[in-house]
């Protein structure tokens, strides 16, 4: 049968709106992909506990509030204590461009700015993925 | 992880990594799960298997988090199966179920799992019943699954779970659209949930009237038979002529329309124990504000219990067992079918037919005995 990606749509962090998770959600699903979406206000822990039991190929994580600099490492870091090394892991929102190389050293492999197109997130994530059959 | 990590050893240790692969691998049908599938054989059995079906939007999602929460409580460990449909169109989708119990995501004790419908026919409700026998094996005491509709699903909850429970909702319409003819009777336990909102009595009520009637016509086979057994362990009044003119009443009130509330358990209490008077519960909920969680939970163990107690639950697994082997079959002689040399075979018929040479049923009969060569 057909490999599905699968993808852990988040949102860490406080703010309260989910807009643009919810498009990216939509995308995603329109690519074909299966979408476990989570939810505002995910803890770091919530993410990657979800993330595991979903058997998720992505992550995927928006952020609006500015403490992508703190949550997006966190994740990279509880992922690697549970010793999950085979995890796609992308980020978007408001993130000023001399975060970006912080966040890709930490792990992030690709940072989606708001003015991204929803067809390059996809064809990333197809062209990206650490698992093959 | 690769696949070839995944072990019987691993899941049994509670490796949730480890668990986790193995329901993609049952999902994706890899093979190599059954290597996997066959060492957990030996395990598991302990697990009550807890159906949630009903409408969308009923509010399934939510009142699992209540259960999970409630049952946690009680010291068990709880699995949670939550299926949503994949598009037609695209065959991705997007699985909400998650966002209502992610409070319970960092809680060892539980695991919840999306899965998608994926468009098989009959193919969710194998990787469902692989996936429950996965989660027994690992060590939860209670498996949830949450399932869209009844009848517009894949999975066929009723061949899947010890208990069912039907969600209802006020609201929907004139009649109970969730508890039409035929698959009521798939209800073990019924909830009529956001009770909050005006008509979740009147729902009760009719409900609770199409539960009498059609225990008294004998039509809900599934629940009376067990009700029948559950009310036999209780002390009864077994007085034939009690019994009679109990029915003979209540068919007459059922007769003469709107039956009043309260009536038939006015005219059941004459008969205390009556199988044929006993109908399932129906509890009322507010999933958002957990109010009637504690019954309802108590109301879903109860049915555990009975089953238990009367061997329900053995002839109920067994039905369902004999069910998936009968399909399991059916689905091996179907690839056997469309294997070259076969294909032929039926190609062969199919113009035989065509040709008037024989008829379809001949052609039907050709082929079962040519399948039993096989
Ligand atoms: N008023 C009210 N709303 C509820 C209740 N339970 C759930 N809801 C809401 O109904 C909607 C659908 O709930 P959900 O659990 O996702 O339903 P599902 O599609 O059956 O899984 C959500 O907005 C819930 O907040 C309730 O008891 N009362
Ligand atoms: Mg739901």
């Amino acid at each position: 049968m057909e490999r599905k990606i699968r993808v852990l749509v988040a949102k860490p962090g406080l703010d309260g709106h989910d807009r643009g998770a919810k498009v990216i959600a939509r995308s995603l699903r329109d690519a074909g992909m299966e979408v476990i979406y989570t939810g505002l206000r995910q803890t770091p822990e919530q993410i990657v506990s979800a993330s595991v039991q979903e058997d998720v190929d992505v992550i995927a994580m928006s952020i609006l509030s500015g403490a992508h600099n703190h949550l997006f490492p966190r994740v990279m870091e509880l992922l690697k204590d549970k010793g999950v090394d085979d995890v796609l892991v992308v980020g978007g929102g408001v993130i000023p461009d001399e975060d970006i190389p912080g966040l890709k050293a930490a792990g992030i492999a690709a940072v989606f700015t708001p003015g991204s197109a929803t067809t390059d997130i996809i064809e990333f994530i197809k062209n990206n993925l650490k698992r093959r059959e | 992880m690769d696949d070839s990590a995944v072990s019987a050893e691993r899941v049994r240790s509670g490796d949730i990594r480890a668990t986790a692969r193995l329901i993609s691998m049952i999902e994706r049908e890899e093979p190599s799960r059954l290597a996997v599938l066959k060492a957990l054989h030996a395990y598991g059995g302990g697990a009550h298997v807890v159906g949630i079906t009903g409408p969308p939007g009923a509010g399934k999602s939510t009142l699992t988090d209540k259960l999970v929460a409630e049952l946690r409580g009680r010291g068990r460990r709880v699995a949670v199966l939550a299926v949503d449909p994949s598009s037609p169109f695209t065959g991705g989708a997007i699985l909400g179920d998650r966002i209502r119990m992610q409070r319970h995501a960092t809680d060892e004790g539980v695991y919840i799992r999306s899965l998608a419908t994926r468009g098989h026919l009959g193919g969710l409700s194998r990787s469902a019943s692989e996936a429950v026998r996965v989660l027994d094996a690992a060590g939860y005491d209670d498996v949830i699954i949450e399932t869209v509709g009844v009848g517009q699903s894949e999975v066929d909850i009723v061949r899947i779970a010890d208990t069912v429970v039907l969600v209802s909702v006020p609201g929907l319409g004139d009649d109970i659209q969730a508890i039409k003819a035929g698959v009521m009777e798939i209800g073990d336990v019924f909830c009529v949930n956001k009770a909050d909102k005006d008509g979740a009595e009147r729902v009760v009520r009719e409900i609770r009237a199409m539960l009498e009637t059609a225990v008294l016509n004998g039509a809900a086979t599934r629940f009376s038979a067990l009700y029948t057994a559950r009310a036999a362990l209780a002390p009864a009044s077994t007085d034939p002529a009690t019994i009679e003119s109990a029915r003979d009443s209540l068919r007459d009130s059922l007769r003469g329309g709107a039956m009043e509330q309260g009536a038939f358990h006015h005219i059941a209490a004459q008969a205390p124990g009556h199988p044929n008077l006993e109908i399932p519960p129906v509890v009322c909920t507010v999933a958002e504000t957990g109010q009637g969680i504690v019954e309802l939970v108590n109301e879903i163990k109860t049915h555990e219990a009975a089953l238990a107690a009367t061997g329900f639950l053995r002839s109920r697994r067994e039905a369902n067992l004999a069910w998936e082997l009968g399909r399991g079959a059916a689905e091996r002689v179907l690839s056997a079918l469309e294997r070259d040399e076969r294909k032929e075979t039926m190609s062969e018929l199919a113009r035989a037919v065509l040709d008037k040479r024989i008829d379809y049923y001949d052609a039907l009969d050709t082929l079962e005995k040519a399948l039993t060569r096989y």
